[in-house]
């Protein structure tokens, strides 16, 4: 436990609880969280060379509740306060007790912090800086990495996002009901880009934004435990296991995508699955259905498959359906498209995409001309194919896809020849 | 989205500008800097020296060649660079626009190198 990773991982875990306690105490959610954040780096280095403390959690609120008095007091540099989370601190912070506040108050915390760092009135890039320093206890040097821009950037936009809450009149309270449906929808989405940015990122030299999945799945986890009856809670922690289950096999070493059917299915993270699948066909069958219940199913029945060639087709059109009846938008009409020609081929799957063509959400979307490309290239057409995937080439803002697609392209000029 | 902006200025359009002017532009381009730094937007800003010290390299005869002054003979020269990360095309053209005013500004989106199976 006392391994650098032990306690990151431990950290990670009171971070929440910690700030949560400070806030009712204290009030004032922007110098809390940043009294903890300064309590969690004294810990992560103080820890894994002494040693655990008795009681973790007092400890940090001792620690995080000294700082912010020093703040209030203003009696101390940034640079003291710096120098001092590296020193030693005094002995009788080791055995703080825990403070006055009820130990069942914890898990309300998580989910009310959550509420609050995914409030509205934050841009989407500054709900996800501040759900994962204040929620996930992760450094702004950490989140920085993971994001690819400078630590001082990322450090205004955690400092810019706070400064919102507290314009907003943002209160440290669960959103009133009538609220809460839209707010929760909110924070399902914040941990579902978390997620994507991890995993679309899961190899090479990004191995580090790789990170942003594992902890999107540990926050769906903690949501799930606290919200056990919601079925778009379970739907989103599913997706994300099923989709993650597949990490392994979806690039190569060096970075270059595999796409889904050309994958090891032996790579496949079969615990997670079982997991998902489970999750999902629970919540199908008790919950109102929504749009992530629906694509963990449609994951679900792809990681099922043991070859590619065994994929339930029909089932996912069905689904696909859905999904278009519940939440209708074009990269659904999209997805659907393959389906619906791995069904009735090809044709029939580009005449549903060619319905996009005029839907200017859509207009010059790199993705709408990969599928046609590939379509194309199922209905024996490789010109029109390669000229496909040589606009979806040109059009992507990323690498690795453009490399596929430029490697499909030249493929069919060999069968051409 | 990752975007630099690229910033082309004709020299002898500044060096020709009265004082008065210049500070009011320049005004302009510091505030602009100050707010997308404080919102978290801007990564990096670099200005470039004057284009008289720029060496261009070309191949010649199999081997590196060196020349002083830029490979574009076009008036206007890169004269400063700025990498953003920011939510929308459009907010990277509300953002750049104030430049243009004596400048011409290119955007240009920078590769991720993320990316989703095919």
């Amino acid at each position: 436990m006392t391994t650098p990773q032990g306690v990151e991982g431990l950290l990670r875990e009171l971070a929440p609880q910690v700030l949560g306690a400070l806030i009712r105490r204290y009030g004032q959610f922007g110098d809390c969280e940043d009294a903890v954040q300064e309590a969690l780096l004294a810990a992560a280095l103080q820890w894994p060379e002494q040693g655990l403390p008795e009681n973790p959690r007092g400890w940090l609120i001792t620690v995080a509740s000294r700082r912010l008095t020093d703040e209030v007091r203003g009696d101390s540099a940034r640079r003291q306060r710096e120098a001092r989370a590296a020193a030693l601190l005094p002995p009788e912070a080791l055995h703080a007790l825990s403070p006055d506040e009820d130990r069942s108050a914890d898990q309300d915390d998580t989910l009310t912090l959550l509420f609050l760092c995914c409030h509205p009135a934050l841009s989407p890039a500054s709900q996800i800086a501040l759900t994962l320093r204040a929620v996930g206890g992760l450094t702004t040097a950490q989140i920085a990495r993971a994001f690819l821009v400078p630590e001082a950037t990322m450090a205004q936009r955690i400092s810019r996002a706070k400064a919102s809450i507290k314009t907003a009149g943002a209160r440290f309270s669960m959103p009133p009901d009538d609220e809460r449906a839209e707010r929760l929808r909110v924070v399902l989405h914040v941990l579902y880009l978390i997620f994507n940015e991890g995993y679309t990122a899961s190899s090479g030299p990004d191995l580090q934004r790789a990170d942003l999945t594992t902890e999107a799945i540990r926050l769906g986890r903690d949501i799930h435990r606290l919200l056990p009856d919601d079925g778009e809670v379970a739907g989103l922690l599913a997706l994300m296991l099923l989709t993650d289950a597949r990490r392994a096999a979806r690039t190569l070493p060096d970075g270059s995508l595999i796409p889904l059917a050309e994958q090891d299915r032996q790579l496949w993270n079969q615990d997670q699955i079982r997991e998902g699948v489970a999750l999902v066909t629970d919540a199908l069958s008790r919950a109102p259905v929504g749009p992530y219940q629906v694509q963990a199913a449609i994951a679900a029945i792809h990681d099922e498959a043991a070859r590619a060639e065994e994929t339930d087709w029909r089932q996912i059109v069905v689904l696909y359906d859905m999904l278009a009846g519940i939440a209708p938008n074009p990269m659904i009409t999209l997805n659907q498209a393959v389906a619906v020609a791995m069904v009735d081929g090809p044709r029939a799957g580009l005449d549903l995409i060619a319905t996009l063509d005029a839907d200017e959400r859509m207009a010059g979307h790199h993705r709408v001309e990969a599928v046609r490309a590939h379509l194309l290239e199922l209905a024996g057409d490789p010109a029109a194919a390669r000229a496909s995937y040589r606009i979806a080439a040109r059009r992507t803002t990323s690498l690795p896809e453009q490399r596929y697609l430029e490697a499909r392209a030249a493929r069919l000029i060999d069968v051409e020849r | 989205m990752k975007y630099v902006v690229l910033i082309y200025s004709n020299p002898s359009t500044w060096e020709t500008m009265p004082a008065a002017e210049r500070d009011r532009v320049m005004g302009i381009h510091n505030r602009l800097i100050k707010e997308l730094t404080e919102s978290g937007e801007m990564l990096r800003v670099d200005g470039l020296a004057h284009p008289t010290g720029t060496k261009t390299i070309r191949l010649q005869d199999g081997a590196p060649v060196v020349t002083d002054g830029p490979f574009s003979e076009a008036k206007e020269q890169l004269a400063g660079v700025w990498a953003i990360d920011v939510d929308s095309i459009e907010r990277a053209i509300e953002v750049s626009a104030p430049v243009a005013e004596y400048d011409t500004v290119e955007i240009r989106q920078l590769m991720d190198l993320s990316g989703l199976e095919m």
